[in-house]
């Protein structure tokens, strides 16, 4: 059966994009936000997913205020990338796992969650840079992926325990898919930032790491977290957040941390990034993990 | 951090939305927003085609004036105002797209809505970013007698 072996939660920020496909992510500025990624880089090498469930939103490039789908599961067999307004990037364009989308969309439905399907989209920096931050520069990226659209930008967005319980229904769904497959969820987006107005450039170190504490272990004190915490405490744009709460929902009672990395800033915006391990008696160490040797910074 | 013990469902429709307008200097994209800006929006999503920065560039009044949007919207946007845009319904997200029409970052744009140049807002942000005391409440702010408005509109 496929199974998910790992949660990964990071930031998503454009400009990481930029500073990838540029080649300057070794300047003064981001040389200590792509250090936090080369664990993971490491890690993702040895663990070989074969899919990612890939969390994230859509910034008004594939969606428009014409159709605004609270969650959407892409079904089809490749993404293109999209044009932001400077060009596409120039990454591999993204390649789907179609029979894994359409199981977990139909068992998601008949959970009861009401998804909708999208068979053709272009992806835009929200997915296609944490695969950057993961995989770095590859000719073509090294698994598929089933992008997972949800709205945080229109209001209401959905709540943080509808996202967790959407988290342990893709839990289900991917477990009774009958094909081995290593999937792994990854949360994207936050943490802590403000985009607009006279508050803009807002940052809270100290909520955003009670954030990624509460990712760790066997509490489920963040789902109860209501929207307007976010936005008080960690900017209008902090509300991306909930986005995690699919990924930690998706790896049972118990996490363990692998890796974890924090920096302020990137742009506008504090970069999280967490490598989380299922701690259920599940037993997923196929690779071995690798000690944290960069959790203490 | 505040906890509930309603499963974290929203009780109460009003309340909620009555929530967003306490915090200061900030825009929460709320329906009523989303009416009201929906051709500002979609004016704005149109700028990712290539063909249609070329025509807003060479006659901007012309271009705004295809859409149905009010006197008060076009205005804004002729005059780079993204403060007053928002009031008006306009998202960050969309509007990024005149950002990048103009060629400035995303950043820089950012900074015009706050009361700092991009010079110091970006200082700012490399020694930590805005800090939220003072900044979450504006009855909280004015139930302690002081600056109401830190970081406000």
């Amino acid at each position: 059966m496929a199974r998910i072996t790992a949660g990964v939660a990071s930031s998503h920020v454009p400009l990481l994009g930029v500073a990838s496909d540029f080649g300057k992510d070794q300047d003064d500025y981001f040389r200590p936000i792509f250090a936090g990624y080369e664990w993971t880089r490491e890690w993702e090498k040895a663990e070989k997913p074969d899919v990612i469930i890939l969390v994230y939103n859509d910034h008004a490039s594939a969606f428009d205020m014409k159709v605004i789908p609270t969650f959407a599961i892409g079904c089809a067999d490749r993404y293109g990338i999209c044009d932001e307004g400077w060009g596409p990037r120039p990454v591999p364009e993204v390649e789907g796992h179609a029979d894994l989308a359409w199981h977990i969309a139909q068992s998601l439905i008949l959970d009861e969650f009401d998804m909708t399907i999208i068979n053709e989209m272009d992806v835009d920096h929200g997915l296609t840079v944490p695969l950057s931050m993961m995989f770095g520069k590859p000719e073509k990226w090294p698994c598929k992926v089933v992008p997972l659209a949800v709205n945080v930008v229109t209001y209401p967005p959905p709540s943080g325990n509808r996202c967790w319980a959407l988290g342990e229904a893709i839990k289900r769904a991917v477990e009774s898919f009958p094909e081995d497959l290593n999937v792994q969820i990854w949360g994207t987006g936050g943490m802590s930032h403000q985009l607009q107005g006279p508050r803009a450039g807002l940052i809270n170190k100290e909520w955003d790491n009670m954030f990624l504490d509460g990712l760790i272990g066997d509490t489920d004190k963040l789902r109860y977290i209501p929207h307007v915490e976010y936005l008080r405490e960690t900017g209008s744009e902090g509300i991306e957040m909930v986005m995690w709460l699919i990924m930690r929902g998706a790896l049972g009672k118990r996490t363990r941390a692998l890796h974890r990395h924090y920096h302020v800033p990137c742009s506008n915006t504090a970069i999280g990034h967490l490598v989380l391990r299922p701690d259920n008696g599940e037993g997923y160490d196929m690779a071995g993990d690798m000690p944290d040797s960069v959790a203490a910074e | 951090m505040s906890q509930d013990t309603s499963g974290g469902k929203v009780q109460d429709i009003h309340e909620y939305l009555a929530e967003f307008d306490d915090i200061p200097g900030t825009r929460v994209f709320i329906a009523k927003r989303a009416r009201q800006g929906y051709h500002m929006n979609q004016f704005a999503m149109s700028l990712m085609k290539a063909e249609n920065r070329e025509r807003f560039k060479a006659d901007e009044r012309a271009y705004l004036d295809e859409w149905p949007m009010t006197e008060e919207q076009k205005q804004a946007i002729l005059d780079r105002d993204y403060n007053r845009a928002l009031d008006l319904g306009g998202n960050v997200y969309f509007l990024s797209k005149l950002f990048s029409t103009d060629g400035i970052s995303f950043a820089e744009a950012v900074s015009t809505m706050t009361d700092m140049n991009f010079e110091d807002y970006t200082k700012m942000m490399v020694a930590g970013g805005r800090s939220p005391e003072g900044a979450r409440s504006l009855k909280a702010n004015a139930a302690q007698g002081g600056d109401t408005d830190k970081g406000g509109r």
